[in-house]
């Protein structure tokens, strides 16, 4: 585990582009990083940061739009040979028993079938499957079908075991039980995999296995810390050492300005290439959630750490963070230290009645660009109508198809409720809102 | 024995297990020498006008002659089918190429590929029976290899990012990955719609074993020409008896084939949990508990599923450098053929149409209005009887028990069997074939209307009729918030199939020979029908181009949109 081996896997300014070249959206700005034996390397971050695109391009199963991926000093340019891969949605074979889900890769690589059947069945009885080898995927529960997935990858002896998100489609006790027993086959040196890649967005449980956690932030992705963990195994969630990782990738992540002060073991180079002027996203969260958090900051005194409120909610932090985000961009909190803090007009708008809320929403909204940009268009325009492909392309120079949906769908969200504009019937036009108007005595009564 | 109940329990599952071997060698014995019989037949001399006889005693040879000529057909599509929906998910340079040319492919009707199809088979087996059965067996093909075609390209390319990947990931051969990933994901969708072309099969069939082309006279043994014959004769009881003879042998079908394929094919579903039903089908259970079955499983299915999918042993190395060239050139070498053929296809049309009277041309236009007209009214007519009939079934388990069985029976009986005797029906009421035609574009369509709307019904949850009671709509409040809301995508999905069947049945329903003459009334189809049998390639060709573009372009201004607000604004599910 010394930091002076050798890397197996090793990215060299790697970048990646979505889209067609004359309108290309940066997933990724470029990046170096190195996966180095005898490690568990856990790589977190907000949706959108490139996690999985990462794992892709160094697995070999997508090709990086520039840059180097090397496996041992060679340049790779396909699938890695010694390598498997763990999938969120377990991407088993429903057709095929387990056993024959876990001989296919052994097929593919030419075992003779005798052996082939052997070294299935022993890696099955390793994670516990015994027993099941005619069942059919959809006969077993989550559990069990991710134990196929982790004997299928374990069972060509993988020198890179590369893990996507492998326990978030699980309950939590489940996955907790999973990770467990992964940490004793990988401890007890019962496989003779030499390095672990795992994405997750769950902090603790990367703190939880990872030797080394990188954060990545996003638009573009790139590395915004690299740092080891170096505490022995299994780490006890209540260590004042662990409290103090999570904190600190908690305080990373919920401010993407903060320049993080660890020293990272492993230089990580900083995002590299001075990326497009950024357009502000509007983070996808519901005005009743944000409303839902403001209550939640009153009841505390107002002021308390976001890892905490995660913790209460059972939220993961990709689920609070963008009504964390979008809270503090309407001016109801401030972000410091991996606190939120609410500010007057916060406290304003959690103690107000529902058309009350409304009206200051719709102030504080007028600080949000995209919401202020619609705003301004439909009441420039005679007829107070704007095709929704107007908003599409002023969006997609900065985003992803996807994104860009996804962009003009809480648009909407929170235009509905501010009751500022909507789209229309046919989802095809932006069209105001018709607001009671404050000429009447209605406003005033609530 | 020390457990004699397990003895006797074993006892009875051997001796059902030998009577179900007896049967299985039994239908081996049978296909051999169908077999033989068949090879005889094709290698014989051509006799391209058979003497069709109206006796039932030939009924069982002809249902078999036609059950040759339909499994042959059906057996190259799916070939076809495979191997083009393959060759467009994984080749992006020809994809969008080879989409286009099935869209139109699709919107052609059979009848039109028959002077071209007949003349070229012909022309290869001049002195044999093989040329002339081949057209057939051609025509028949060509009524039902698109919708299977579509049906596996787009499986394929909805199969999940991750298995994708997990082939990838794990070097998966071409081989295992065509046999353990892409062959399982698309057959479901080809097993339903195989069902749906060979319906559409036995619909032409008529059509595809006894046609006039220009002096040529063409009548191959066989179902179909019995029942055109008995009807050219007017012969009521051959009619009845080749009726009863067609609707055996589909009943058959379905239960030894399509059944036993619906239940097997379960095991394909992505789905992640086991679902509550499931289709039994007593014959596959059968078949899977026989020595027989067994034998040729553990004999030939395994060891040749084990070649195909183990690749040979291989030395773990660097890297291999990632493969683009075969897919580059088979690309090239498509492109460079359409590049050839298409102008040259193109100048040879273009000459063709150039002799065309201009009246000929107004004449087809006239045409198409008249069809056109009369496909909206069938689906109008269907959809009025079949919305309420479909909802009322859907929403009443008892009666849907009783009546989608016998419904499902009568869709299975193809419309075009039926045409003489609703024929006969119009002219003693002194009906034209004007209005008559719009009756039998209704018998093919109707049913995929009722379907769908059955379905759709049986889809609106609970709770919401349960919320429309409780707030005391009144009926037509229930009808225009939740029923037609609901039932909307699959109503749409209906509309398509039924206009898609209609235009295709405008052929044979716009033309008829009955009882010696020939009846027809203005219309596209009766316009390619009657090119067809005068041999006149240019108005084939005029019609047939005219019929297409209608078809293409009602797909993409009325259903396409439809379809998108079915799927964007009435999605039950979320």
């Amino acid at each position: 585990m010394t930091p002076t081996a050798e890397p197996i896997i090793q990215a060299r300014a790697i970048e990646k582009f979505y889209g067609p070249p004359e309108a290309r959206i940066q997933v990724l700005a470029a990046t170096d990083l190195a996966v180095y034996p005898g490690e568990i390397l856990a790589l977190l971050g907000p949706s959108g940061s490139g996690k999985s695109t990462m794992l892709r391009m160094l697995s070999g199963l997508a090709p990086p739009s520039s840059g180097q991926v090397l496996w041992h000093g060679q340049p790779v340019a396909g699938p890695c040979e010694n390598v498997s891969i763990v999938f969120q949605s377990f991407a088993l074979f429903p057709w095929l028993t387990v056993l024959d889900n876990v001989e296919a890769p052994l097929k593919a690589r030419g075992v003779a079938r005798t052996e082939r059947m052997k070294r299935a069945l022993r890696i099955l009885d390793s994670v516990g499957l015994d027993g099941f080898e005619q069942a059919y995927p959809k006969e077993l529960s989550g559990g069990m079908k991710q134990r196929v997935g982790f004997a299928r990858a374990l069972v060509v002896e993988p020198e890179v075991l590369f893990m996507d998100e492998p326990f978030s489609a699980l309950d939590v006790l489940t996955a907790e039980n999973l990770r467990s027993e992964l940490l004793e086959l990988w401890d007890g040196k019962k496989m003779p995999t030499r390095a672990v890649f795992i994405v997750t967005h769950n902090i603790e449980e990367a703190v939880t296995l990872a030797d080394r956690v990188v954060v990545l932030g996003k638009n573009p992705g790139h590395v915004r810390t690299d740092f080891r963990v170096a505490m022995p195994r299994p780490r006890d969630h209540q260590d004042p050492p662990f409290l103090e990782a999570v904190n600190y990738i908690y305080r990373v992540l919920t401010q993407p300005d903060l320049v993080p002060t660890p020293q990272p073991e492993h230089e990580a180079a900083p995002a590299a290439g001075a990326a497009r002027a950024k357009y502000p996203m509007v983070p996808h969260a519901r005005p009743g959630g944000i409303a839902g958090l403001l209550e939640l900051l009153v009841d505390r005194e107002g002021r308390d750490g976001i890892h905490h409120l995660a913790d209460d909610l059972a939220f993961e932090i990709d689920d609070l963070l963008p009504i964390v985000e979008a809270a503090s961009l309407l001016g109801y909190i401030h972000v410091k230290e991996g606190d939120a803090e609410i500010t007057p007009e916060g406290k304003r708008f959690a103690e107000a009645g529902i058309l009350r809320r409304k009206e200051l929403f719709r102030v504080a909204a007028e600080r949000v660009p995209l919401i202020r940009q619609i705003n301004r268009a439909l009441a420039s325009k005679a007829d107070h109508s704007m095709p929704a492909d107007f908003f599409h392309d002023l969006l997609d120079e900065h985003f992803s198809e996807e994104e860009t949906e996804r962009q003009l769908e809480t648009a909407v969200n929170w235009g509905r409720y501010a009751e500022l504009f909507d789209r229309d019937s046919s989802g095809r036009f932006f069209i105001p809102e018709e607001t009671p108007q404050p000429a009447g005595d209605e406003v005033g009564s609530h | 024995m020390a457990f004699p109940q397990l003895g006797r329990s074993l006892m009875r599952e051997r001796s059902w297990s030998v009577l179900v071997d007896l049967l299985v060698f039994a239908a081996i014995l049978a296909g051999i020498y169908a077999v033989l019989a068949t090879v005889k037949y094709w290698m014989g001399v051509v006799t391209p006008a058979a003497h069709i006889s109206r006796s039932p005693a030939a009924l069982p040879a002809y249902a078999f002659y036609s059950l040759v000529r339909m499994a042959v057909a059906y057996v190259l599509s799916l070939v076809f089918a495979v191997a083009y929906g393959y060759i467009a998910a994984n080749n992006r340079r020809v994809e969008m190429v080879m989409i286009a040319v099935l869209d139109i492919l699709q919107s052609i009707p059979v009848l039109s590929f028959l002077p071209s199809v007949m003349l070229a088979m012909v022309a290869l087996f001049p002195t044999r029976q093989l040329g002339v059965e081949l057209g057939s067996i051609v025509l028949i093909f060509t009524g039902q290899v698109w919708n299977m075609a579509f049906s596996f390209y787009s499986s394929l390319k909805s199969i999940p990012r991750e298995l994708r990947e997990a082939a990838l990931i794990n070097r998966f051969s071409a081989t295992q990955r065509f046999v353990e990933l892409e062959l399982p994901f698309g057959t479901i969708g080809l097993v339903w719609n195989s069902i749906v072309s060979v319906a559409g099969g036995w619909f032409f069939l008529m059509a595809c074993e006894m046609f006039v082309l220009g002096n040529h006279d063409f009548r191959l043994p066989g179902l179909g020409s019995y029942l055109q014959t008995a009807s050219s004769a007017g012969d009521t009881a051959g009619i009845l008896w080749g009726l009863t003879a067609m609707i055996a042998v589909i009943v058959l079908i379905d239960q030894l084939v399509w059944r036993p394929a619906i239940a097997w094919s379960d095991k394909f579903k992505m789905e992640q949990v086991e679902s509550a039903a499931e289709v039994t089908s007593p014959i596959l259970h059968l078949l899977r508990n026989s020595d027989v079955s067994r034998w040729v499983e553990k004999r030939a299915v395994e060891p040749l599923w084990e070649r195909l999918t183990t690749s040979p042993p291989r030395v773990v190395s660097a890297p291999a450098a990632r493969k683009k060239n075969r897919g580059r050139v088979v690309g090239v070498v498509l492109l460079l053929a359409l590049a050839v053929a298409v102008p040259y296809l193109l100048v040879k049309a273009a000459l063709l149409l150039k002799g065309l009277p201009s009246a000929e041309l107004l004449a087809t236009l006239e045409a198409a209005a008249a069809s056109f007209g009369r496909v909206a009214a069938s689906l109008g007519i269907a959809s009025l009887w079949a919305i309420p009939a479909g909802v009322a079934i859907g929403f009443n388990p008892r009666l849907s028990k009783v009546a989608q069985p016998l419904a499902q029976i009568a869709a299975s009986v193809p419309a075009t069997a039926l045409f003489p005797v609703v024929l006969l029906g119009l002219v003693r009421l002194g009906g034209g074939l004007g209005v008559g035609s719009i009756i039998l574009m209704l018998l093919g369509t109707q049913w995929y209307i009722l379907f769908n709307v059955i379905a759709g019904a049986m889809a609106i949850p609970t709770e919401l009729r349960e919320a429309a009671s409780v707030f005391r709509f009144t009926r037509w409040q229930r009808w225009r918030t939740l029923i037609l809301p609901g039932i909307f995508p699959y109503l749409v999905t209906g509309l398509v199939t039924a206009s898609g069947g209609a235009w295709n049945a405008s052929i044979v329903a716009e033309y008829f020979h009955f009882q010696g003459k020939t009846m027809s009334t203005l219309g596209l189809g009766a316009q390619i029908s009657a090119a067809t049998d005068s041999g006149n390639s240019q108005l084939l060709l005029v019609s047939t181009i005219v019929m297409a573009m209608l078809v293409v372009c009602v797909n993409r201004l009325v259903w396409r949109p439809l379809y998108r607000l079915a799927g964007s604004r009435y999605r039950l599910d979320s």
